[in-house]
């Protein structure tokens, strides 16, 4: 169905103590759209995404994802929308105690019981092969780089086939080659899983690569959105400053 | 100030509480982990039998060796086995091995929860929908609830080994005789109550550590404060049980 909203915040608040980062965030994502969030340190790009996924509790708003509102679910009822929603980690989070099959194979043995291990390990190695990392199998995460770290994360995130994919800062921490990797990367994941993606982000050469929209969050509220060329053109000197 | 330090105190007992309540609830919910619970069981029990080992034995052999002199002096060097292990089993092994149990697994529990926590692998376990409290803290308290006694009960074999040794520094006398003076006094009351209450101290060892290392803010640093705490907790806790479960069992047998 062309243009069929799948997220939907709606005057989204949020405060930690006094500290109020979010204050009325709206925006919508439509299916098969890669939408990048920009904005400075601490503008609360991460608690929106967040939000989405119920790991932060909302104070005020609504949040809809596949037209459900997720604000007041039970835990069972946010666990069916959870699945259909991949999320890749600043770091990665890969579960230290476990090799990278492991990782892999934990994830999807939870959500897949009639696998059996031969099919299990067809789809790590399938996994592993899109994110260009078949040869770290047997590795503990410790051994990983952070680069061979984050697209590990992705692989884990890939396993369980979600229809949408959040990303916290792919690129961060990461040299020039392995950022422009990881962007491809993205890319090609969205192109082959037909994915839906909210990419935060602070590199532009990944935004520009990643993204079809552009939002910029500023003092908790979304502030500029529009495509990479239109904003790099706005009128807002604010919002050119990220382009420079 | 003591206004916000009683309200601090009031919430941390307040959080502490609902944490603990909902292991009953998340207990009794299908899928059990039970691959997790027995690497816990192994991580948390034979790991730590060297350790409890030369404790034990220690505990045993100081405790014959200590109080032989007063013993001597009352005509009662020959009460001396009994003595020693009624004094092992009813309150020395099971404090001292829960503190130890206390120092080594409720620090290693916060410490791993915490850098989990910090590194967003428990979150990571939430967004892939797997319930990180059934899969990391049902595992980890039980197998402590578990483990703990099963430590315990070896300890005070290994202690009233060490009491053998002890006695015979300056004694002699055979194993069977020790041994057969040891039982003689011995009763299953002295034992049943001291077991009871290992479950007791395994329990909040377990949840303690899971507590703190759960609980952790962000930062490195809060993992190292997770660990610490869930230590200082865990013993005051230990302290605390073996006091009322001393009352109690004085009330009752």
């Amino acid at each position: 169905m062309p243009n069929e909203t799948i997220i939907s915040i709606k005057n989204l608040w949020k405060s930690f103590g006094k500290n109020d980062v979010l204050k009325g965030v709206n925006l919508t994502v439509n299916k098969g759209e890669d939408l990048v969030i920009l904005g400075r340190s601490g503008s609360g790009k991460s608690v929106t995404i967040k939000c989405l996924v119920g790991l932060v509790e909302a104070d005020k708003g609504k949040i809809a994802v596949f037209g459900t509102d997720i604000t007041n679910l039970k835990n069972e009822e946010l666990n069916k929308i959870r699945v259909r929603v991949g999320f890749m980690f600043q770091n990665g989070a890969l579960y230290d105690s476990m090799s990278v099959r492991q990782n892999l194979a934990f994830t999807l043995k939870h959500h897949t019981k009639d696998l059996s291990d031969e099919e299990i390990e067809k789809k790590i190695i399938e996994a592993l092969e899109n994110v260009g990392l078949k040869e770290a199998i047997d590795t503990m995460p410790a051994e990983l780089s952070g680069g061979m770290r984050k697209r590990i994360g992705l692989a884990r995130t890939l396993i369980i086939n979600p229809e949408i994919i959040l990303y916290d800062e792919p690129t961060s921490g990461l040299d020039t080659i392995t950022s422009r990797e990881i962007s491809e990367l993205i890319l090609s994941v969205q192109k082959k899983y037909k994915t839906t993606s909210i990419i935060i982000t602070h590199d532009m050469a990944c935004a520009k690569m990643t993204g079809n929209r552009i939002m910029i969050l500023k003092d908790g509220v979304i502030n500029a959105e529009g495509t990479y060329d239109e904003l790099e053109k706005s009128e807002d000197e604010w919002v050119r400053s990220f382009f420079i | 100030m003591i206004q916000s330090y009683f309200k601090d105190i009031c919430e941390e007992t307040g959080n502490f509480a609902l944490f603990g309540g909902r292991f009953f609830r998340e207990i009794v919910k299908l899928p059990f982990q039970i691959n997790e619970f027995f690497r816990q069981c192994y991580a948390i029990g034979y790991k730590s039998l060297p350790l409890v080992s030369i404790t034990g034995f220690i505990m045993g052999l100081v405790l014959t060796i200590q109080s032989r002199p007063t013993m001597t002096k009352f005509g009662a060097e020959s009460w001396l086995p009994s003595m020693v292990s009624l004094s092992l089993i009813r309150e020395i092994a099971p404090v001292i091995t829960a503190l130890i149990c206390a120092g080594k697994i409720a620090s290693g529990i916060g410490a791993e929860l915490g850098s989990m926590k910090v590194t967003e692998q428990i979150d990571a376990m939430e967004v892939s929908a797997i319930n990180p409290y059934k899969y990391l803290v049902v595992t980890r308290i039980l197998a402590t609830t578990l483990m703990v006694p099963i430590l315990v009960i070896y300890a005070d074999f290994v202690g009233v080994f060490g009491g053998y040794i002890g006695f015979n520094v300056h004694g002699d006398m055979g194993l069977y005789r020790y041994f057969s003076d040891v039982f003689e006094h011995l009763e299953f009351l002295d034992l049943m109550p001291a077991v009871i209450k290992t479950f007791f101290f395994g329990f909040f060892i377990g949840l303690i550590g899971c507590y703190k290392g759960f609980n952790a803010s962000s930062g490195t640093a809060s993992v190292g404060i997770a660990a610490n705490e869930a230590v200082v907790s865990a013993s005051l806790a230990i302290f605390i049980i073996d006091m009322m479960a001393v009352q109690l069992t004085d009330l009752f047998f």
